[in-house]
This record gives C-alpha cells, sequence and structure tokens, in this order.
C-alpha cells in the first residue's frame, strides 16, 4: 500500500465526523485525536520494529516486552485504583502469562526465537491479558458492590476471607474469561480474526493462516484462565485486614 | 463481677468522621440489653464491633473479661453470633443456611441436629429442604436466628430483626428470643427502634446518640428518664 492510498482511507474517518456533525454527536473532536493519536503511534512502533527487527539484539526485544506491560499495567490499574499495590499486582499478572506463554511457545519450538514473532504474540498475550484484567477488576468490584450482605454473614459466622468472597471471586473469574471462550466458539463463523485476515491479505497460504490463528486462540485461551485466577488470588487477600475485617465495609 | 462485654472508652473514627465517641459500660451475662437511639446513632457499629467485624480506632473491648484482640476472629465470631438486619440467605436451601457455619469448618451438619435447630425457632422438620425462596420475612429471620444459634454462641447480637415483619411475626419472634434467652442463658443485644418492643423484652436499656452513649438504664428509662435529650428521643422529638 502506498502513501496515497493510505491517504484516501482518510474518507472512513470523513465518515463517522460527518456523520456526527449532521447528529450533533459532538463526537468530531474525539474523532480527530483519535486518528492523530493513531497515526503518530502506529507509525512510531513501526519505524522501532523495524529498527529492533533489523537489530535482532534480545536487549532491544527485552526493551519492547517490558515498554509494552508498562503501558498495559498503567492502563488497567486505573480500574482498581482503590486496591493496595494494584500496579505490581497487574505487572506480575501480565508478566507471569508472558512468561510461561513465551516459554512454551520457545521451549517447544513452536515459534523460532525471532524479534519478528516474540514481540507480535507478546503484543497479543499482553495486550488481551491488559483487557482481562480490566474485565476481571470491573466485574469483581461489581460483585463486591452487590454482595457485601453476603460477605458480611461470612465473615459473621466465623469465615476465612478466602471463604467469605470465593462466590464472588469465582463469578469474576469465570465472567471475564466468557468473552475469550464465547468469542472462540463462533470464529471462522461470525468472525474471521484480524491476524489470519491479515495474513491472508498479505499474500499468506489461507491454512498455514488457519493453523498460526489456531496456536494464538489457544493461546489466548491460557492468558485469560492465568490472567484472571492469578490477578484475582493476588487481589482479595489486600481486601481485608488482619482482623480479617472487610475493608469496604470501614 | 465479669461481663459479657465490656467497652472501656470505645471510639470510631472514619475519616475525621466521629462514629462513636468514648462508650464505656458493661452488658450483664444473661440479660437483654436493648440498643435504642435516631439513626445513625451508631448503634450498628457498636454491634459489628462485638462480633469483630469492626474494631475501635481507641479504647477495648472485652469478652467474658479477656481483651477482644485475644481472640482468633475466627473463634470470636463463633462465639459472639450476629442475627443481621435482612436475614442473608445463601442458596438454596433452608438446610444450606443452617449447615453454612458446619461448612465453614469442613463438616457437615446431621438432619436430625438440622432440624432441632429448626424446632428451637418454631420451624416445622418441613422446612428443611424447602427454597429459601418460598420462606417469608419471618421465616427467613427465624432460619437467619437458627443458623446463628448453629456454632452455639452464647452472645446473641440483633440488628433490627423484626424491622421488616408485620405485627403478628414480630411478636412471634419477641416470644422466640425471650425463650432462647431462659432456654439457653443467653446474653443477648438487641437494636430495635421500636421502644414498645424494647419494654416488652428487654432487661436493661443503652440510649446511644450521635455516637455517644447518652443513658444506661433499666427497662423503667423507657417511661421516664432525667436526661432531656432522651425524653425528647422517647417521645419521638428526635429521629
Amino acid at each position: 500500500m502506498t502513501y496515497t492510498t493510505l491517504a484516501i482511507t482518510l474518507i472512513f474517518v470523513l465518515i463517522p465526523l460527518v456523520l456526527s456533525k449532521t447528529l450533533k454527536l459532538e463526537l468530531e473532536k474525539d474523532v480527530i485525536i483519535a486518528t492523530i493519536r493513531s497515526i503518530i503511534q502506529l507509525l512510531a512502533v513501526g519505524y522501532i520494529l523495524k529498527f529492533v527487527f533489523d537489530s535482532e539484539s534480545f536487549l532491544y526485544i527485552g526493551l519492547m516486552v517490558l515498554l509494552m506491560v508498562v503501558a498495559a499495567t498503567n492502563n488497567a490499574r486505573k480500574k482498581g485504583n482503590n486496591i493496595k499495590g494494584i500496579v505490581w499486582k497487574v505487572a506480575f499478572t501480565l508478566i507471569s502469562v508472558e512468561i510461561v506463554t513465551q516459554s512454551i511457545l520457545l521451549g517447544f519450538g513452536i515459534v523460532p526465537p525471532t524479534a519478528q514473532y516474540i514481540i507480535s504474540i507478546s503484543g497479543m498475550i499482553i495486550g488481551n491479558s491488559m483487557v482481562l484484567s480490566i474485565l476481571f477488576l470491573n466485574r469483581f468490584k461489581a460483585e463486591l458492590d452487590n454482595s457485601q450482605d453476603q460477605v458480611q454473614l461470612f465473615l459473621s459466622l466465623g469465615a476465612t476471607p478466602k471463604q467469605a468472597i470465593h462466590r464472588q471471586l469465582i463469578d469474576a473469574i469465570k465472567a471475564s474469561m466468557i468473552p475469550t471462550i464465547e468469542s472462540q466458539k463462533t470464529m471462522g463463523l461470525v468472525q474471521l480474526p484480524g491476524m489470519m485476515s491479515g495474513q491472508i491479505i498479505a499474500g499468506a497460504d489461507p491454512l498455514q493462516a488457519v493453523q498460526f490463528q489456531l496456536l494464538i486462540l489457544f493461546l489466548l485461551l491460557t492468558t485469560a484462565a492465568m490472567t484472571s485466577v492469578i490477578l484475582g488470588f493476588l487481589v482479595y487477600p489486600t481486601l481485608f485486614n488482619k482482623q480479617m475485617q472487610f475493608l469496604k465495609f470501614m | 463481677m465479669t461481663y459479657a462485654i465490656s467497652f472501656e472508652n470505645v471510639s470510631f473514627t472514619v475519616n475525621d468522621r466521629h462514629i462513636l465517641n468514648h462508650i464505656t459500660g458493661n452488658i450483664e451475662k444473661g440479660k437483654i440489653t436493648a440498643l435504642v437511639g435516631p439513626s445513625g446513632a451508631g448503634k450498628s457499629t457498636l454491634l459489628k464491633m462485638c462480633n469483630g467485624l469492626l474494631s475501635p480506632t481507641s479504647g477495648h473491648i472485652f469478652i467474658d473479661g479477656e481483651p477482644i484482640t485475644s481472640y482468633e476472629p475466627t473463634t470470636l465470631r463463633r462465639k459472639v453470633g450476629f442475627a443481621l438486619q435482612n436475614a442473608p440467605m445463601i442458596r438454596e436451601t433452608v438446610y444450606d443456611n443452617i449447615n453454612l457455619p458446619y461448612a465453614l469448618t469442613g463438616e457437615t451438619i446431621s438432619e436430625q441436629e438440622a432440624i432441632d435447630f429448626l424446632k428451637l425457632v418454631g420451624l416445622h422438620e418441613s422446612f428443611l429442604h424447602t427454597s429459601i425462596d418460598d420462606l417469608s420475612g419471618g421465616e427467613r429471620q427465624r432460619v437467619s436466628l437458627a443458623r446463628t444459634l448453629v456454632p452455639q454462641s452464647d452472645i446473641l447480637l440483633l440488628d433490627e430483626i423484626t424491622s421488616a415483619l408485620d405485627k403478628q411475626a414480630m411478636l412471634d419472634i419477641e416470644q422466640l428470643i425471650l425463650h432462647l434467652k431462659s432456654e439457653k442463658n443467653l446474653t443477648i443485644i438487641w437494636i430495635t427502634h421500636q421502644m414498645e418492643q424494647a419494654k416488652r423484652c428487654a432487661d436493661n436499656i443503652w440510649v446511644l446518640m450521635d455516637g455517644k452513649l447518652e443513658e444506661i438504664g433499666s427497662n423503667a428509662l423507657l417511661s421516664h428518664s432525667t436526661n432531656e435529650r432522651v425524653e425528647q428521643f422517647l417521645h419521638g422529638g428526635i429521629k
């Protein structure tokens, strides 16, 4: 694609702008900011990736992954601002998921240890882990807000914090995993995954593209499960003090 | 004399808001103490402290003469039972709720024992496998009371347990509490907004207003108080 054809694609930005103006949605400013940011951020990433791919240095690969973790942590932590130590809890979760999944991929030789694979797959893992963290924190907060009576009941009968919050924790873990599982059920029927479509457009063999997409789908299933479970078990103890009192009651 | 619960200069503050101020007093063993006062006076906060759901910001609480801090939280909460205002239930059946205190220790209550607890609160054994969705307000409160009694608590905290009930169900629960008190020699602290209920059931009265223990006295206090503010509250001047 040439820069001229890329410029023509700005028509797709004009359409929402016209609609927003006509219907007085007042989204023009947001659309323009989003467009400019995406152009700058993606071009910058494009140049950085080209530099890292060319260098094939594990130091640069590590720095890229670290940058992803920092950005994802900063975004996800906002949903748990009132949770003590939320920054390191989210960061630990993202790093754990990244280490486990990449170890399996590279350890079994499923993908070659090149910057091209490590960085692209890390982006998918960390990005999905971030979304899962946000979904989990949102749902867990809602569960706790809606069932303070239940938590209080359990504690008043002599339950430990884990017993008192068990149902809410499990419900939040399950709820945050559902979008990943459901989207896999309809994969290929309702939606063609972006990565697979991209490969096919770039001229790859569709069957090869499907195989690689399956690998990513299974990877994201593990990402979803690990993220919710690790974050859940890191977060719930901070909701109680040493006297086993639910801090929401205070 | 050892009291069931003693408060020594107990205060509780949240974000510079004084919920309780220097509460000092003793709860007598084997008696019903009614905790009365306007809404927001700090009654529920004081009750939660007795069960360890909250801790004082300053001051000391003693249970059976021992500092409350010397008890393991789970042990304390089994010793001091707490029947909550809305009688929250877990799914699915009455049995599941009666069994809950056992389930928390990894044990299971036998059906016969569960039936004994149901009978203690005046419910027929046929209720055992009834879904909680099919219970009336009064039945839910009875199940809640039975569940609170399962750990063999010797102190019982009641937080407005009859506020949502009709008159007959309320009177039935009152009789049940009086029966339980004499049957099991329970010490009971009962938050109520109904002065007539306190008159019918309580041995002692604590009047809490704006986080302060305004007056302590016998049941007769409800008929006449020498404290002007308490008198005003008793006659409906302060809500």
